[in-house]
């Protein structure tokens, strides 16, 4: 096992030097040095040594991919992409545009997006495998249709719908809970609960459906009939057979999903008014703050590639059969 | 008056003659035929497909776009008004809603309302100062007050009613005219032996949704002769005028992207799923690393460039229609690039499957080209994956086009878009009293679009997928 995880992560290097030429592709020859160098000049008679001095100063003085003037294996090494791609594997994302530091940054924002996205992920998913059971123990009702009519419905409408909604009832008309704002520690739960809550409601439909589906396929197969054939009651089916069977597809879409969740939610984070990863992504989007952008597009990339083999590790537990090698 | 084509036009006109043509080949194909039958023998999807046709309608009707130059003579007064709205590049859709982007008012006002929002200072002739509701411009003005609003709309209701029926009428007489011309005039006779009486398509259904979709435009359409039925917004534009002219931004959103992606799928899929071995690999690659970029960011990345790209050849662009335009056009392009993974990966297990049956190692063995094949007996059987995946998408799409224009990596803050109306009204909540009216407006069409597209696309699952068909 300790040497398949070894594997995959070495599986995982060429990935990631594929997403590293994607985002340089779009950020160094779409928008070149010189580009960069005129913007954050700002003057419009820039001449080429104001350029050139500008680069150096940055250290963009570099040929993109292939240095000529180097010897020997500096020919690769000593150009614009490994420099910009082996500080990115390094964790090193160099200063934003407001010369900070990036990677402080993240690790600061770190905890507020993990602070809603947490609760948001877990109370979900156990609603929704709860939900779905109880909507399989009553298949073929009156109640399953029109739950699932109202899962499509929830489903249809915008989060942002959601989110201003939301804020507008239980914050502006209700007074509940606060609008927005966010403190570390206990006494910021009271500015979780809303973005909490309307992020378990809006995923509900889809997962909903989706869990549903997974059990009724479970339900139509042959274990099944066996386990009814003996005489167990249909929950006991459920929660014994069913729910322990179906554990697998459920683990392909949710495992995935747990490294991403550092990263925060970019709507949630900037309407809440959280100083999570998601509304500094956000932040520098409008900003158009390259630096960290790319920094998080390499960190997003890294998480999920952490997902897929969490995923595969996962599979070990719940089905003896799968053997990682 | 000159036609304009902007580039989106042209890829949605495209589209629809695909589509004809693709309806017309389907008509040939029995078993084609029977699927589509059975997708709309649902009341709910025979409704949710009426209600598609009509957004689609709508995005048509807003994508014939021509020059439009005033004459300069005749109806002097009325043309200095409307001026300054009427120049430039317009669509059909504009023409048929000329009055309301003439009654533009000052600022914020109610639906239906006679008076502006909010109070504004007047002075009168002695001087001192009050704080009044001004009267609109447009809005209201044939009221007299002897009856109340709501009787007043209750009264013009009747009017758009009664053209409903007479519409659905007609619809229905030629229907039947039809169903004669078909039957040889033996139209008792041949329905009255009608093998199942359930072999019929959901009429009743489909009458009542069309009925109610035609009053309530119609119902729209009349009223905002007399009102601003959604309101007016902060400049003072009427809110249902651009709640409709989004409709094309959602719709072209939704189908255009499909477009992009779709030959990148299929041949990408295909071919990794045929030919295997390093193909396989270099494909597998391609998509994974695409894959593991978080959507929004990539397209966030993809879109700034973008930006970075127009702005760097502002020369590029005629008009700022032709801007705005080219930057839809980008977004869809980014949309497909981005998001042809998920099908291409479907499609590559599936052609894996269908390329180990019997019957395409006997087309290997008679010596049959790996693009006949292909073309022959691997795509025909990769279809239903296709049409389900695009129908599912189309939903997500619009949905995802609300959000990018939140974020700021949408369409182009000038396009008339449903993200843009949200982000727009997004702080008009906070106000006091609150403008709900455009926020409103604006997830209401898009609810009844996503709905319907998401209903329809329930049902074409159910009927083509072999998993959950049993």
């Amino acid at each position: 096992m300790f040497e398949y995880i070894i594997k995959r992560f070495l599986f995982a290097v060429p990935i990631l030097i594929g997403v590293n030429l994607i985002t340089f592709a779009l950020f160094f020859m779409v928008n070149t040095p010189e580009d960069m160098a005129r913007a954050q000049l700002g003057a419009k008679q820039t001449t080429p040594e104001m350029i050139q001095s500008w680069k150096v100063e940055n250290g963009y003085d570099k040929p993109l991919f292939f240095n000529g003037d180097a010897a020997g294996f500096d020919k690769v090494t000593e150009t614009l992409f490994s420099q910009e791609s082996l500080k990115l594997f390094a964790f090193d994302f160099g200063q934003s545009d407001s010369g900070r530091q990036i990677s402080a940054d993240i690790q600061e924002r770190m905890g507020p997006s993990l602070a809603i996205a947490l609760p948001t992920f877990i109370i979900g998913l156990v609603t929704t495998i709860a939900l779905a059971l109880l909507i399989v123990l009553f298949r073929g009702s009156t109640l399953d249709t029109v739950t699932m009519m109202v899962a499509v419905a929830i489903m249809s409408v915008s989060g942002l719908f959601y989110i201003i909604a939301g804020q507008v009832l239980f914050s502006k008309v209700w007074h509940w809970v606060p609008i927005s704002g966010y403190t570390p520690g206990w006494e910021g739960v009271k500015f979780l609960i809303l973005p909490v809550l309307i992020g378990v409601f809006a995923g509900l439909g889809a997962g909903m459906r989706w869990y549903r589906s997974i059990f009724l396929e479970e339900m139509s197969k042959d274990y099944v009939r066996t386990a009814k054939a003996k005489g167990l009651s249909d929950i006991k089916v459920l929660f014994g057979h069913v729910l322990h069977n179906g554990m697998l597809p459920i683990l392909t879409g949710v495992v995935v999903v747990i490294p991403t969740l550092f990263m925060g939610s970019l709507i949630m984070e900037s309407f809440f008014g959280i100083p999570g990863l998601g509304s500094y992504t956000i932040d520098a989007i409008n900003a158009q703050d390259f630096g960290i952008v790319k920094a998080m597009v390499f960190l997003g990339s890294v998480l999920y590639i952490i997902g897929l083999i969490l995923t595969d590790i996962s599979y070990t537990f719940f089905d003896p059969r799968v053997k990682l090698s | 008056m000159s036609f304009v084509w902007l580039w989106t036009d042209i890829l949605v006109w495209t589209l629809v003659l695909v589509l004809i043509g693709a309806v017309r080949s389907i008509r040939r194909s029995e078993q084609i035929r029977k699927q589509w039958f059975y997708i709309l023998k649902s009341p709910i999807a025979m409704s949710a497909a009426i209600v598609l046709s009509f957004y689609l309608l709508f995005a048509l009707l807003d994508s014939v776009h021509f020059q439009y130059t005033p004459s300069k003579q005749g109806e002097a007064t009325e043309q200095t008004v409307s001026s300054a709205n009427n120049q430039g590049v317009l669509s059909l859709l504009d023409v048929i809603l000329q009055h309301l982007r003439d009654k533009t008012e000052r600022t914020y006002s109610a639906p239906f309302a006679t008076h502006e929002y909010s109070t504004s200072l007047s002075y009168d002739e002695s001087g001192a100062v009050t704080q009044v509701y001004r009267p609109l411009k447009f809005g209201g003005q044939h009221w007299t007050g002897s009856h109340t609003i709501l009787d007043d709309v209750m009264v013009k209701t009747a009017i758009p009613f009664l053209f409903s029926c007479i519409f659905i009428a007609f619809i229905f007489t030629i229907h039947l005219g039809w169903g004669f011309v078909k039957t040889r005039g033996n139209y008792i006779d041949y329905y009255a032996n009608q093998p199942d009486p359930k072999d019929e398509l959901p009429w009743g259904a489909a009458y009542f949704t069309l009925f109610l979709l035609v009053f309530l435009f119609s119902w729209f359409y009349y009223l905002s002769h007399f009102y601003h039925v959604l309101g007016t917004d902060k400049v003072g534009q009427d809110v249902l005028y651009q709640a409709v002219k989004s409709i094309r931004t959602g719709v072209l959103i939704g189908l255009l992207t499909t477009l992009v992606m779709l030959p990148l799928a299929l041949i990408l899929g295909i071919s990794a799923g045929y030919f295997k071995g390093w193909v396989d690999d270099v494909i597998q690659y391609v998509y994974t690393t695409l894959n593991s970029i978080p959507g929004v960011l990539l397209i966030a990345a993809a879109v700034l460039m973008m930006q970075v790209i127009i702005t760097n050849n502002s020369d590029w662009f005629g008009s700022t229609e032709e801007r705005a335009d080219l930057r839809l056009l980008f977004l869809i392009f980014i949309l497909g690039l981005t998001s042809w993974t998920g099908l291409c990966r479907l499609l590559r297990a599936e052609t894996l499957k269908i390329s180990q049956v019997e019957y395409v190692t006997a087309a290997k063995s008679f010596g049959l080209s790996p693009f006949r094949i292909i073309q022959k007996h691997i795509t025909p059987n990769l279809m239903h994956l296709v049409l389900i995946a695009l129908v599912l998408d189309f939903s997500g799409l619009v949905l995802a086009e609300a959000v990018l224009s939140y974020v700021g990596v949408g369409v182009d803050p000038t396009t008339a878009s449903w993200g843009n109306m949200i982000n727009q009204a997004r702080l008009e909540m906070a106000r006091e009293p609150m403008v709900w009216w455009s926020l409103f407006s604006a997830f209401a069409f898009m609810f009844t679009l996503v709905l319907a597209a998401n209903l329809f696309s329930d049902r074409v699952q159910t009927v083509l997928d072999p998993r959950r068909n049993n």
